[in-house]
């Protein structure tokens, strides 16, 4: 049962059981079957009744499973990469709302190679301006596509 | 309208100057992302797509489509070059194509590529020519219950063959559905999953998943450090490319073989060009007389396979045209794609949409005609792409995405959406939960939850209607199909083959 814990789908079948049983619930207050026929809870409540039983047997078989047969255990380094790479992004999106999409994107390009990719400043800031700038002269100057702008820009 | 005059008028759209600038812009930009490994088709049409809102929809979809099979082409210099392929439909050309460079016969490899996939991808199109429209005429008996069962078949086979764990493509698959139920219900008007959110009232675009999942998903699955990689070196000069008389006759058979298999394969939903390629192969290595010289540079394993892959492509356009439903990720943006610019794939599309359809088909012979011209002379300079290093590529894709996904709303909110999908695509990486199950759920969800209450108001709530001839056949086909893990002969095939696709 201990190896369960460390078990990716043991998490996430009961993320998904979470799921199913919210749809489920939802579902449950919408009208099931009308007069004209199926109302809007009809489809949502099989899904996520399918969902419930997937989830479960997918938690099931996480717990059941011998430990020789266990997905191999997590690489923390590049989970930390990835996360801190879509919080860079997140803070980007965040960011957009203050200072509009160039500076935020420069921001953002720098983070990935300057610090994520440990490239020295000479090729990170050019990367981090010279995109901007690109970008900005292409969606909004040339083709007249709207970038999200901020307080200032 | 006949065959030959549709295929008229398709020239006549497709050689406008604004729709060949389309197709040469698709091909090139597929190649060049059939090139980068990491960057596949459905990232890059689910990023440009929302750019093409404000083209003409006719040369957009050239476009898209352009990037769809050009990849394919591209995919191949990375297998023969890198052992690595750019695209997961090339991963069976690394086995022979990479021992070819090996022994100095790149450009032969690379040249047998491009022509392999030159003329079984316009068999493919060729025979999207001559299927689709008797399909489309016959699929106009179809009403709610046979599209419903249709459906259900198509979400099976996709949900077969999408990854080891039956269970966790039918997951996926749920979770699509239940995003493509988000908003307001068109039939009673009530509000469903919406959080208390206005935004969610009009459902979630079906782009920002599409975006989110495939590429912020794919930046955050790849930002991890990779060796810089072992390029082998592309011989110059056209004629150096150019594969020996002896190679052509070699590869006779496995141009016809390649070209049938991509095209049946392609036709079935969720099989895809992975599958197709490698099962050509297995035929081409069964048959052949030298059966020893595969696996060491044996010239029909790039042929047969390269092939296959790319008459897929036509294959593949039959069913997402003539009846809406698509088999995979990428079909199922382009299918999107059609659907937010007004046309409706399906039986009628071919009658009411001609300009389109023909266009789309010729557009697609022009397009492998400049595949293979580009791809002779400048495959050396597509190569030069694997030295692009990837942190230079990550700013660029994140910064498509954000533009892609703020043109379709112009909100923020939208933009923290895609944060989300784009998390939800790497934690699906890292489970092993498919994704391609999950796009055909939310692009097939609305369509097919329509159908089965049409279909039952319709029968006043009586589910025999969904037991009529063809329903139910193609009901109990799905049934049969999702038995099959278990059957432990018949899931070791599916494990073997989605093993392939991985």
């Amino acid at each position: 049962m201990i190896h369960s814990w460390r078990n990716g789908d043991f998490w996430s079948g009961l993320a998904l059981a979470a799921l199913g049983t919210y749809i489920v619930t939802a579902a449950r207050r919408w009208t099931y079957m009308g007069e004209d026929g199926p109302g809007a809870g009809f489809f949502p409540l099989w899904y996520g009744g399918a969902m419930v039983v997937l989830s479960l047997l997918l938690v099931a078989g996480a717990v059941l499973k011998r430990r020789a047969s266990v997905a191999p255990a997590v690489r923390w380094g590049d989970l930390g990469r990835a996360l801190a790479c879509w919080a860079a992004f997140v803070a980007c999106i965040a960011l957009m709302r203050v200072v509009g999409f160039a500076i935020a994107f420069a921001l953002l390009a720098w983070f990935i190679v300057a610090v994520m990719a440990r490239r020295p400043q000479r090729v990170a800031l050019p990367i981090a301006i010279g995109g901007a700038v690109a970008f900005y002269a292409l969606f909004e100057l040339a083709l007249d596509v709207a970038l999200p702008r901020g307080m200032f820009f | 309208m006949d065959i030959l005059s549709g295929l008229l008028q398709g020239f006549q759209v497709a050689l406008t100057p604004a729709n060949l600038v389309m197709c040469v812009l698709g091909v090139v930009l597929g190649t060049v992302i059939g090139v980068l490994p990491g960057l596949g088709p459905s990232a890059t049409i689910a990023m440009l797509l929302p750019l093409t809102f404000r083209l003409e929809p006719t040369g957009a979809m050239i476009m898209l489509a352009g990037i769809y099979y050009g990849a394919k082409y591209g995919g191949s210099t990375t297998s023969i070059l890198l052992n690595v392929p750019g695209e997961s439909s090339s991963v069976v050309t690394c086995i022979d194509g990479y021992q070819m460079a090996r022994k100095g016969r790149a450009g032969a490899a690379l040249g047998m590529a491009a022509i392999a996939s030159f003329i079984a991808g316009t068999f493919g199109v060729l025979m999207l020519m001559l299927v689709a429209p008797p399909l489309a005429e016959l699929s106009l008996a179809f009403s709610s219950p046979e599209y419903f069962a249709l459906m259900v078949l198509g979400l099976a086979l996709v949900v077969l063959l999408a990854g080891a764990s039956l269970t966790k493509a039918l997951l996926s698959m749920l979770v699509g559905l239940w995003i493509a139920s988000m908003g307001t219900d068109l039939f009673t008007a009530t509000s469903r999953f919406t959080f208390g959110r206005v935004e969610l009232i009009g459902g979630i675009e079906f782009i920002i998943v599409a975006i989110g999942v495939f590429a912020v998903g794919e930046v955050l699955g790849n930002i991890e450090p990779k060796k810089p990689a072992d390029v082998l070196p592309v011989p110059k000069g056209l004629r150096n490319l150019l594969p020996t008389r002896d190679d052509m006759k070699r590869c006779r058979f496995a141009f016809l073989n390649g070209s049938l298999i991509g095209f049946l394969i392609g036709i079935l939903p969720g099989a895809g060009s992975t599958i197709a390629s490698f099962m050509s192969y297995g035929i081409e290595k069964g048959l052949s007389r030298h059966p020893e010289e595969f696996g060491h540079g044996a010239i029909e394993g790039v042929a047969a396979p390269e092939g296959a892959n790319n008459a897929e492509t036509g294959g593949a356009l039959v069913p997402l045209l003539t009846l809406g439903i698509p088999g995979s990720g990428t079909t199922a943006i382009l299918l999107a794609a059609l659907v937010l610019w007004g046309f409706k794939p399906g039986p009628l599309f071919i009658h009411d949409s001609p300009a389109m359809f023909w266009g789309l088909v010729a557009s697609m012979y022009i397009g492998n005609v400049l595949l293979l011209v580009l791809n002779l002379p400048l495959v050396a300079v597509f190569a030069q792409l694997l030295k692009v290093p990837g942190y230079a590529m990550y700013p660029l894709i994140l910064g498509v995405s954000l533009v892609g996904v703020y043109a379709v709303g112009s909100s923020l909110f939208h933009l923290g959406l895609l944060a989300l999908f784009g998390l939800l695509g790497y934690a699906m990486r890292k489970l092993d939960y498919p994704a391609a199950p999950l796009v055909l759920g939310l692009v097939l969800g609305d369509p097919m939850e329509k159908a089965l209450r049409q279909s039952l108001m319709m029968s006043q709530g009586d589910l025999a209607i969904l037991f009529r001839p063809i329903p139910s056949v193609l009901l109990a086909l799905a049934a049969l199909l999702l038995l099959i893990p278990l059957f432990k002969k018949l899931n070791a095939v599916r494990v073997q083959m989605v093993d392939k696709e991985a």
